[in-house]
């Protein structure tokens, strides 16, 4: 006991601040932005999103530094032990590093196309950026975390954020039901996922992931099948599976995507689904990789049903953010494909390829959702597959873009879509998954006639409402972030795929996560 | 009289795990649905508390912050029903049916 008291109070240094950096920058900034507002007018509350954006770009500058140092540190080959903080609670290595650019470029296009959609909803308030930036916080404890504590409270942190977010249009009964189901399914899995959690803490005695691994292996070794390990696997699998939203923990993405705020939803489906799986592949690849052939039985199951749900459900869906709600849960089941063909050991082609399946779905969802999103207006709410008619006719630019999104969702080449399934499709053809290979690539063309099914719309129908669309600066900025990242990953990969392959640590010509802790 | 184990303190927090979870499942009124959650938590809690016994403060310091999350949940739970509430003039969620398929 007293030695545990001791490692305690001495371990902390100002160079472990160091690490945390981008997260304090933020959680600095959103709590300026709850002071500010309250002394702005209301025709200036503009400046909270502006304020907002400052804090991504000053977090995105911690990153880049803390990219930088990472980088001399390797040469020196101390990168893995200098950049691990807070008695090893935290950890800055390059996988987290891939993730922080994520989050942060997922928050700042969300926080451009909001600006001018909480104006037309009456609901243009600080707490909204502010809560944002609190969930991107959370998110980078989900994916720098390698303590189960600290993971715990990240995760806690952007779900609890996020159920607020989406129940932001307080007048709005959609919104507020949708947060209201989120919130009691979100906290109902996470306090299953905690169950498992203290399981695994009793059964190893640890929290860090690397020792639970260790000790997992031993306890393993003498008592194969022991039913405690089952039940914690069982319930901690059950809690990142709904964070993901996969089937059959999925029934509250339609319902919370479709209630939220358009912008909310869009951060939503990439920002913390991304944060989602980086937790996923931390616990899963880490913490509870001597578990491996217990779970991967069970994440065929849930990836063939979760492709299944997501694509047949998606078919029927008259409302666009339910469809792509449908369309992500159908996404996930091809990510979790990835997971299945690779273990990051043998063969790391499948955790690359979610990777890069989650950067260019953080480009190509988002800008489909700044699409319906700049449909938004007065008197008229532009979520249904009929407010999308004839969009060509009022607005081409905005309809070629959506065009260019849909067929990246959908997998054509040479959009940056179809990047990420091909790596996913190869990664289970070199493991030899054929079958589970060739459901997938049926179920992409299932997904093909429901977003063909948006685009004939968009370009074969007459309109029925004779409202302009306009979009503002901001908005152009988020449509043209997202469909330049969109149509540059599809034309020039290599370069992604080196940045990606650079993230796991992984040389050209070796399989293994190398630069990675474990 | 027997001495009280772990073991003990695991099985009250597993009957505390199931009891929540069987709140959550079957009742329909959301104020006890949230209740059924803290439950669960609880549950959470004990094992740490009672593993700690074994593993030293770690565990007690993750119950800490567990409480701690317990109630920011709680308190942005209660925030979400009393907004629904206002426009809906209930807390049965058996009508909450505006959102399906």
């Amino acid at each position: 006991m007293t030695t545990s008291l001791t490692t305690f109070s001495l371990s902390y240094s100002w160079a472990d601040y160091r690490l945390a950096l981008p997260m304090l920058l933020l959680t600095v900034f959103a709590l300026g932005i709850l002071m500010i507002d309250l002394m702005l007018p209301a025709h200036w509350k503009r400046l909270n999103a502006i304020t907002a954006l400052i804090g991504v770009a000053f977090s995105s500058v911690a990153v880049v530094k803390l990219h930088l140092a990472y980088h001399a540190a390797e040469k020196q080959g101390i990168a893995v032990a200098a950049f691990s903080g807070f008695m090893g609670s935290l950890v800055v290595d390059r996988f987290a590093i891939y993730f922080f650019y994520l989050f942060l470029m997922g928050a700042g296009v969300a926080i451009l196309m909001s600006m001018r959609y909480l104006e037309i909803e009456h609901e243009n308030h600080g707490e909204f950026y502010a809560l944002m930036l609190l969930s991107v916080v959370g998110m980078m404890c989900m994916a720098a975390g390698y303590d189960i504590v600290l993971i715990f409270i990240g995760l806690e942190l952007m779900a609890i954020s996020t159920y607020v977010l989406v129940g932001f249009l307080r007048r709005d009964k959609r919104s507020n039901e949708a947060a209201l189901k989120y919130l009691l399914l979100g906290a109902f899995s996470s306090g299953i996922f905690a169950y498992g959690l203290s399981l695994f803490y009793g059964l190893t005695g640890s929290t860090n992931l690397g020792q639970i691994a260790q000790k997992l292996q031993e306890v393993i070794a003498t008592r194969p099948n022991d039913p405690v390990v089952i039940f914690a696997l069982l319930a901690t699998t059950t809690g990142l599976l709904f964070k993901i939203a996969a089937v059959p923990f999925h029934q509250w993405a339609p319902d919370a995507y479709e209630g939220a705020p358009t912008s909310i939803t869009g951060f939503m489906s990439v920002a913390v689904k991304s944060a989602g799986w980086a937790m996923l592949l931390r616990i899963f690849l880490f913490g509870l990789y001597p578990l491996r052939s217990m779970y991967v039985p069970l994440l065929i199951f849930v990836a063939i049903a979760t492709m299944t749900g997501g694509n047949l459900a998606a078919i029927t869906q008259d409302n666009l953010k339910r469809l792509l709600a449908y369309s992500s849960i159908a996404h996930v089941g091809y990510m979790l494909l990835g997971l299945i063909a690779s273990d990051g050991q043998t063969n790391s082609t499948g955790i690359m390829a979610i990777m890069i399946y989650l950067l260019v779905y953080t480009f190509m969802n988002l800008g489909a959702f700044a699409v319906i999103t700049s449909l938004r207006r007065r008197n008229i709410i532009g979520d249904t597959v009929d407010d999308i008619a004839g969009l060509y006719f009022k607005a081409p630019t905005e309809a070629i873009l959506m065009l260019i999104f849909l067929l990246s969702l959908a997998g054509i080449p040479p959009l940056a879509g179809f990047w990420g399934k091909y790596f996913i499709f190869l990664s289970l053809i070199e493991t030899g998954h054929y079958t589970l290979a060739s459901i997938g690539v049926l179920y992409s063309v299932v997904g093909l006639y429901y977003y063909m099914r948006i685009a004939n719309s968009m370009l074969m129908r007459q309109p029925i409402d004779a409202e302009p669309v306009h979009t503002r600066p901001a908005m152009r900025l988020a449509l043209t972030i997202t469909a330049v990242g969109t149509v540059v990953i599809g034309l020039f990969p290599n370069f992604f795929i080196n940045v990606t392959n650079w993230s796991l640590g992984l040389v050209q010509g070796t399989q293994h996560m190398a630069g990675m802790l474990r | 009289m027997t001495e009280i184990t772990t073991m003990h303190y695991l099985v009250v927090a597993a009957a505390l795990f199931i009891i929540g979870t069987i709140g959550v499942l079957t009742r329909r009124n959301v104020v006890i649905i949230l209740m059924s959650i803290e439950l669960i938590l609880n549950a959470v809690n004990l094992n740490l508390v009672a593993f700690s016994r074994l593993w030293g403060l770690h565990g007690q310091v993750f119950a800490i912050f567990v409480i701690t999350d317990a109630a920011a949940e709680a308190a942005v739970g209660l925030g979400i029903i009393i907004a629904f509430f206002r426009n809906k003039e209930t807390v049965n969620v058996d009508e909450v049916d505006l959102l399906k398929w």
